[in-house]
């Protein structure tokens, strides 16, 4: 692959931009494992690498170590033969019918499409443990709900745009809503307080009658 | 064991330390001090390690018993006239509290937020290895109230040596921040608008972010969806409306929003002390 483009941000960080989150989730994990000195944090977005550092001294000679880095094809292409996280849901989402209609098939297609393929845990934000998925059922692409809920119960299950996401705890929220799960997606006082990390991949299997 | 009674807040005091790097991949942003350097000076002063927590006073307001021993104090950040028993000690000094005395910190005149540090610094129970609270999704020791009781930890072995620590005055008037241009800043029609207004402290500001009110800044193709990056304090966001956002300690660790510069480093602690109506003028540094 070619050398990706490093852009400055402000004097302490750089940010990366990648092709795919695929490329995205291949230069953070070979970041992780190189071990810059100087690098706080390692932040994947949808198209980029968000390198943070300690210092402003450090900018320069990673920018440097940056330019020089790469990433296999293979690393990139990357394949699961299993899921890392496999979380049972309850199909019986208030939005389920609506999404069905939108992307024009029934509600145990949109139950089959959503449990049919791997998806993977693309990059955070939004709250501690909230996770973008990516890479699923191109099919179950829906638009967000016009009018955000103002409460959305954890364990939520729902879709927006390519992606597909759960609830780690009660907020407001506009992703169209698909089922709900009792698995704890964040909790403070595990070791790995995040049940789904960047880079994981997950499989979502129905349990119950909706 | 020595323990602080809040006797009453001002409209906000949180326990902060220097937060918790290296979580945001999992969706924690750092949090911590807004204004680092004064909550270091505070420690500082006191020969605390770095990590020790402070309470960070938002505009003043904050009363404090101490129990159970006497107890070496400073306070740094905005200037708000603290006093023990009701006599003025002076900022950015240590002083000495004896048992049963109150230390009060007034509204100060200039900047946002005071740091209360004390010798052994505020020991309350952490969260992810932080003792920090971030606004933005809840972690960390809650708020401050009237009633609660901190526990004071153990100081380290050394004295304090500075008796007063020399610091450059807080700006009352328009504060001049320097950036980066940002990663997005070819996205607007006219990028260096950003350096030519004086734009003014929105009082809806917080941890989370410093809005600015001006003449808004136009994208070169209104609409134009970012894909969601990462995301720094510091960090001047444009949203749809053209009014800038410059990101603090809480902001969200992932942004849709294009970036048009990023405050240097050393201007970040700047930031934290901007009063609602003041005015900022972003400057790009010289290369």
């Amino acid at each position: 692959m070619s050398a990706p483009t490093i852009r400055d941000y402000g004097d302490r960080a750089l940010l990366i931009e990648c092709a795919s989150t695929h490329e995205v989730l291949a230069v953070a994990d070979a970041l992780r494992d190189v071990d810059l000195p100087g690098v706080t944090d390692i932040v994947p977005g949808a198209r980029t690498v968000l390198v943070a550092l300690t210092e402003p001294v450090h900018q320069a000679p990673t920018r440097t170590r940056l330019a020089e880095f790469e990433v296999s094809a293979a690393a990139i292409s990357v394949r699961p033969d299993a899921a890392d996280v496999v979380i049972d849901v309850t199909y019986d989402g208030a939005d389920l019918a609506d999404v069905a209609a939108f992307v024009g098939m029934d509600t145990d297609g949109v139950v089959a499409a959503h449990t049919g393929t791997f998806w993977r845990v693309g990059f955070g934000g939004f709250a501690p443990g909230f996770a973008y998925l990516v890479d699923g059922d191109l099919g179950l692409s829906v638009p967000r709900r016009a009018e955000p809920r103002t409460r959305v119960p954890a364990g939520s299950v729902g879709l927006a745009g390519e992606f597909s996401g759960v609830y780690p705890r009660e907020s407001p929220g506009g992703w169209q809503l698909i089922g709900h799960t009792d698995a704890v997606l964040w909790d403070v006082d595990r070791p790995q307080p995040a049940l789904l990390t960047p880079g994981m991949w997950v499989r979502f299997r129905a349990v119950g009658s909706p | 064991m020595i323990t602080l009674e809040i006797l009453q807040t001002g409209p906000l005091a949180l326990v902060e330390d220097l937060g918790r790097p290296g979580l945001a991949h999992i969706g924690v942003t750092r949090s911590g001090a807004a204004d680092r350097r004064s909550h270091r000076l505070a420690n500082r002063l006191l020969a605390n390690p770095d990590d020790r927590a402070t309470i960070e006073v938002t505009l003043g307001g904050l009363h404090v018993r101490v129990y159970g021993g006497g107890l070496d104090i400073a306070v740094t950040g905005a200037d708000a006239n603290p006093t023990v028993d009701g006599i003025p000690f002076g900022a950015n000094s240590i002083a000495h509290v004896r048992d049963g005395q109150v230390i009060a910190l007034g509204a100060p005149r200039i900047g946002m937020r005071s740091y209360l540090g004390v010798r052994g610094g505020i020991a309350v129970a952490g969260t992810l290895r932080s003792r920090s609270y971030d606004t933005l999704s809840g972690i960390g020791p809650s708020p401050l109230h009237p009633g609660d009781v901190l526990p004071v930890g153990e100081p380290v072995g050394n004295f304090p040596e500075l008796e007063q620590a020399p610091v450059a005055a807080m700006p009352d008037g328009p504060v001049e921040l320097r950036m980066i241009p940002g990663p997005r800043y070819d996205w607007f029609v006219d990028p260096d608008a950003v350096v030519r207004t004086e734009w003014v402290t929105s009082e809806r500001s917080d941890r989370v972010g410093v809005r600015l009110v001006g003449p808004a800044l136009q994208s070169r193709r209104p609409g134009r969806q970012l894909p969601s990056e990462g995301a720094l304090r510091g960090a001047v966001q444009v949203p749809p409306n053209g009014q800038p956002v410059i990101l603090g300690v809480d902001h969200p660790v992932t942004g849709g929003y294009p970036v048009i510069g990023v405050v240097r480093d050393a201007d970040t602690d700047l930031i934290a002390q901007l009063r609602p109506g003041q005015p900022v003028r972003l400057r790009w540094r010289a290369r």
